[in-house]
């Protein structure tokens, strides 16, 4: 039964340039209305997946930081309710670091936050301008700094390998973000997807993404300072003092249950997907509607399910198990992976098994994708 | 029948997009040809290749019924021509039966490329061409400055060129009307033997052959029993008719006029261009001038990417050759792709549009395997067998080298005419391809040379490049002039030093190293970089010649993970998967299908 909750709160001041997560701009929006839907969303899923008490909870985006502060009580007084809440349960928000938000962030902590994963995104004002965002360096240090104050564990976002981004520059503002003492940090690499603002400026020429090479060679950097800052990667693009690990998240990695409720939330319960309505307006009317968000639910095959624990798994440093996978998908270990690749694979240094386990080695990471291409089984992928 | 005076046979030449369909359309619509409604736009090109490579690969023709401003109702029939080297001859078959052409030309874009090439060739046939200028409604137009244009680089008179809007439907009268008064009429003798050209063939499911003929002297009609000249065989005529654009069955074909006829013809084979028809009682005894056997030339080898898909191939390739006699084949198994066949083409385009048609139209993923020509090799006597020749389809198929005598090459004797601006970049191009010339002379503006060349020198992409340095203007025309011997050798390419069977071929030795050090640097193009470095050599015998290295895969990775949103990375596995699926395998190295000719092309050099 799942012991991990996502709530989606999917609005935003304003839509980032790079931007494809599933946020909107709405001019007003009815926080008694939304309560009750997301109330009425968490009850379908506790009747299905309930029963043990939850772990961690997540607030993502959009940006939940615009939530008010009551509205998140009220919602995290319902998930007790329903599912109770384990010792020293992980609770976090993502937050965006402007000033008006920063002043909410006591009325959050009040309300049962305990984590938060604040939007930096980078600590230069005309990097900043550049990722569009609404706050400048100064704006977002200080909210920081009201963070570490009011939640017991904080982390925040970069992103990095932008255009023309040279290694000098990002060894400066990532050994000046490791300086600000949080204990995890999510370092993305700047990734331009189809139908963003970012999209349209590549395709018109306006500016080129940093190319393979260097950004790997940023990759790499990163890596080394943040293991020498006793921040080490725990995952492709997280990095923690260890044990500062974001437990929600992990749930995500190590392939467990969890509830996702809210507009485009994903969940997995029992071998089921589920995915909720995307468009706000759509979520609600479904919520009236049927008593839930639901938009898609399917039933996952071994097999897939399988990929998904193995695409999933191998994003984290500690790798998979596979004996304890095979047992859990009742699939031999050699119909996981293609052992002749494996072997390829070791063989080039990109894999290690120890014991039961399989990792992708620091030398792996940069090209997990296709060493995922390479590995998984070909008989777990649909064709 | 119609009064030879009345009738008038005529092609239509025009660069890409000039508007050579809009304007047909009219024609046929303005004679009545079809209805408003029946109008699918462009009636000529029929398959969907031709409308997107804008190249007719079958001959068609519309006989339309003009009523003339002189009041008399004439035959007008309309002749769409191939329009690529590779089928040159049958280009000239198609040409030989009419006596005037349109040349349709942008008034906004003037005189461009393929134009010219046709120009000379319809020229060559004693035709006479008919200026029209179209588009004229486009703001950009410049009737005058195109006009100069037609004179100044074609030589023709342009002063009473036709001016037209296809589009909007101006001119077409007068197009018409041009057509009539300054195309001549054909000449033929009704009484004489029947002596009819075959223009084109091919295979209709419910007709069998149906054969597209231009009748020179006497008259065609159902029942009647005739004769194939070149071809041997003998046929009883059941259908006679025209395409208006629709089939219509007629009583007969006389001469002068261009029609088609059924005769029980199960294969295209049986149908040769350039035939002459003729009775079996009191026919002809002496056929048309100019009637060529078709050979193949280029050959290659096609394999199923997927070996469970052979007898699929088997069956398409055999649908394929129902229409098309001018391509061979015959099964082929190699070590690396398993079971497929060797082939026979025109050319190399004539090759894409086969390889193109199977994997379209039969949904077939196929590799190429390099095209070759056919070489003959003299090999020595050894412990167990005599001396002997060989013919060598297939490189792959080369013997132990130390045994061979001799080797020989086809030859082309290659005529080129250009603009004379572009003829230094043509005599490098032709001297860069072992070519000797044997002839060079200057008409006005214009440049005929003569060269004899390699035919493997010219089967990639010599077409490609001669289009490409005159900026489409030189046109070529290339006939075969037998076996030569040369210092050949074969080439083997390996990747991640496994030889590729698919990518070997047969050099001559002065190019080999060069060629090698081309392909070597296009595959490092073609090939995706992988997980590890890919070292890509051509090779003689044991002897390096070329390499190039393919760096290994630095980053790819999904760097964030939507809040439990795996979907999108389980659709970038099921991506690879595919993608994959269209790859061949060597040494753990998966090579697009594409990369297999694509290497070959030599590009700027
Ligand atoms: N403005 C204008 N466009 C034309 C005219 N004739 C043809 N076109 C357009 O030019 C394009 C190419 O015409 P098409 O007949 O397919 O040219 P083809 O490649 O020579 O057969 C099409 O978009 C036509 O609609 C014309 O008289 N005026
Ligand atoms: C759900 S998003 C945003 C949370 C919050 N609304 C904010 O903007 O601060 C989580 C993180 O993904 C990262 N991200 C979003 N789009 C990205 C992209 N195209 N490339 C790299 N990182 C991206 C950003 O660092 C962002 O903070
Ligand atoms: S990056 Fe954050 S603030 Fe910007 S649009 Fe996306 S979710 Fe909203
Ligand atoms: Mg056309």
């Amino acid at each position: 039964m799942a012991r991990a909750l996502y709530i989606h709160w999917p609005f935003c001041l304003k839509k980032c340039p790079y931007c494809d997560f599933n946020s909107h701009v709405r001019d007003a929006v009815d926080h008694a209305a939304w309560q009750d839907a997301l109330v009425a969303d968490m009850r379908h899923e506790a009747a299905l997946a309930g029963g043990e008490p939850l772990g961690s909870i997540f607030f993502g985006g959009g940006t939940p930081s615009l939530m008010p502060p009551a509205l998140v009580a009220a919602l995290l007084a319902e998930a007790e309710r329903l599912w109770g809440f384990a010792e020293g349960i992980e609770i976090t928000l993502e937050a965006n670091p402007s000033s008006v938000e920063a002043a909410a962030f006591g009325g959050l902590a009040q309300a049962g936050i305990n984590r938060v994963s604040l939007g930096l995104q980078a600590l230069d004002d005309a990097a900043l301008r550049f990722l569009g965002r609404l706050h400048d360096a100064d704006e977002g240090l200080r909210a920081l700094a009201v963070a570490q104050r009011q939640f017991a564990r904080v982390s925040f976002d970069l992103i990095y390998a932008r255009p023309g981004q040279q290694p000098s520059a990002w060894e400066g503002e990532l050994a000046r973000a490791l300086a600000l003492g949080t204990g995890h940090l999510s370092l993305y690499q700047l990734t331009i997807e189809p139908n963003t603002r970012f999209a349209t400026d590549v395709r018109l020429g306006r500016f080129a993404p940093l190319e393979d090479d260097p950004a790997a060679e940023l990759f790499e950097l990163t890596r080394a300072m943040t293991a020498a800052a006793g921040l080490p990667a725990y995952e492709i693009s997280n990095h923690a003092r260890p044990g500062e690990e974001s437990r929600h998240n992990l749930t995500y990695w190590r392939y467990r249950d969890y509830c996702g409720i809210g507009p485009g939330a994903h969940g997995r319960r029992g071998g089921v997907a589920t995915q909720r309505h995307r468009k706000p307006e759509n979520w609600l009317a479904a919520v009236a509607r049927q008593g839930h968000g639901i938009a898609e639910e399917s039933a996952l095959s071994p097999p897939t399910a399988a990929a998904e624990a193995l695409l999933m798994g191998l994003r984290l440093s500690e790798g998979v198990d596979l004996p304890a996978l095979a047992r859990r998908f009742a699939i031999p270990p050699g119909r996981l992976v293609d052992a002749e690749r494996q072997e390829m694979l070791a063989r080039l240094g990109f894999l290690r098994r120890e014991g039961d386990r399989l990792r992708v080695t620091a030398r792996g990471m940069p090209v997990l994708d296709a060493i995922l291409g390479e590995l998984v089984h070909p008989g777990l992928v649909a064709a | 029948m119609t009064d030879l005076g009345l009738i008038r046979n005529f092609s239509i030449i025009a660069h890409i997009d000039h508007g050579k369909s809009t304007l047909a359309d009219r024609l046929i619509q303005v004679c009545g040809g079809l209805t408003e409604r029946e109008m699918s736009a462009q009636v000529l090109d029929n398959m969907d290749i031709e409308r997107e490579r804008g190249i007719t690969i079958k001959a068609q023709t519309v006989r339309l019924n003009y009523t003339a401003r002189d009041g008399r109702t004439y035959e007008l029939n309309l002749m769409d021509t191939p329009g690529h080297v590779d089928f040159a001859y049958e280009v000239s078959r198609s040409l030989a039966a009419c006596e005037g052409a349109l040349l349709v030309v942008d008034a906004a874009q003037g005189v461009e490329a393929q134009t010219l090439a046709n120009v000379y060739q319809s020229i060559e046939h004693d035709h006479e061409i008919v200026p029209v200028i179209n588009k004229i409604d486009l703001p950009a137009a410049e009737p005058d400055k195109v006009k100069a244009e037609i004179e100044d680089i074609i030589g023709l008179d342009a002063s009473d060129a036709v001016l037209t809007s296809a589009k909007s439907g101006i001119g077409i009268e007068d197009t018409l009307e041009a057509i009539v008064a300054r195309i001549p009429p054909p000449t033929g003798d009704r009484d004489a033997a029947l002596k009819a050209m075959l223009v084109d063939s091919w295979y209709d499911p419910y007709l069998g052959v149906v054969i597209l003929v231009r009748v020179m002297d006497g008259v065609l009609k159902k029942g009647l029993q005739v004769r194939f000249m070149q071809g041997g065989t003998q046929h009883l005529v059941d259908r006679v008719g025209a395409f208006t654009p629709k089939r219509v069955d007629l009583p007969e074909i006389g001469p002068g006029e261009i029609g088609f006829i059924t005769a029980q013809i199960k294969e295209v084979e049986q149908a040769r261009v350039g035939d002459t028809i003729t009775t079996v009682k009191g026919g002809a005894d002496k056929a048309l001038p100019g009637y060529k056997e078709v050979q193949p030339v280029v050959f290659c080898g096609l394999f199923p990417v997927d070996a469970a898909d052979f007898e699929k191939l088997r069956e398409s390739i055999g649908k394929l050759r129902l229409n098309d006699a001018s391509f061979s084949y015959e099964m082929e198994s190699s070590a690396a792709l398993g079971f497929g066949f060797r082939c026979g083409f025109l050319g190399l385009l004539h090759l894409e549009i086969i390889q193109e048609r199977l994997s379209r139209e039969y949904d077939l993923d196929l590799i190429t395997t390099a095209p070759s020509v056919v070489y003959r090799l003299r090999l020595g006597k050894t412990k167990n067998e005599e001396a002997k020749t060989i013919e060598l389809h297939n490189p792959a198929d080369y013997p132990d080298p130390n045994r061979i005598e001799w080797i020989e090459e086809p030859w082309i004797k290659a005529t080129i005419y250009t603009p004379d601006e572009y003829l230094g970049a043509i005599l490098k191009l032709c001297q860069d391809r072992r070519g000797i010339q044997t002839d060079l002379t200057y008409v006005g503006g214009r440049a005929q040379v003569t060269y004899e060349l390699p035919l493997n020198e010219v089967v990639f992409d010599f077409y490609d490049r001669l289009k490409s340095i005159s900026r489409g203007y030189a046109s070529f025309d290339y006939e075969q002039i037998g076996l030569r011997e040369g210092d050949l050798v074969k080439m083997n390419i390996l990747v991640n030093n496994e030889p590729v069977d698919a990518l070997s071929l047969i050099v001559h030795r002065s190019v080999a190293e060069e060629r090698g050090r081309g392909m070597c640097e296009r595959l490092k193009d073609l090939i995706p970089r992988h997980l590890f470095k890919i070292p890509i050599q051509a090779a003689i015998g044991g002897k390096v010649i070329a390499r190039e290295t393919i760096a290994a895969l630095r980053k790819d990775v999904t760097a964030k993970c939507y809040g439990g949103d795996i979907t999108r990375k389980k659709k970038l596995l099921e991506k690879q998967k595919k993608g994959k699926a269209r790859m061949r395998e060597y040494g753990n190295v998966s090579i697009p299908q594409e990369a297999f000719i694509a290497a070959l092309r030599m590009g700027e050099e």
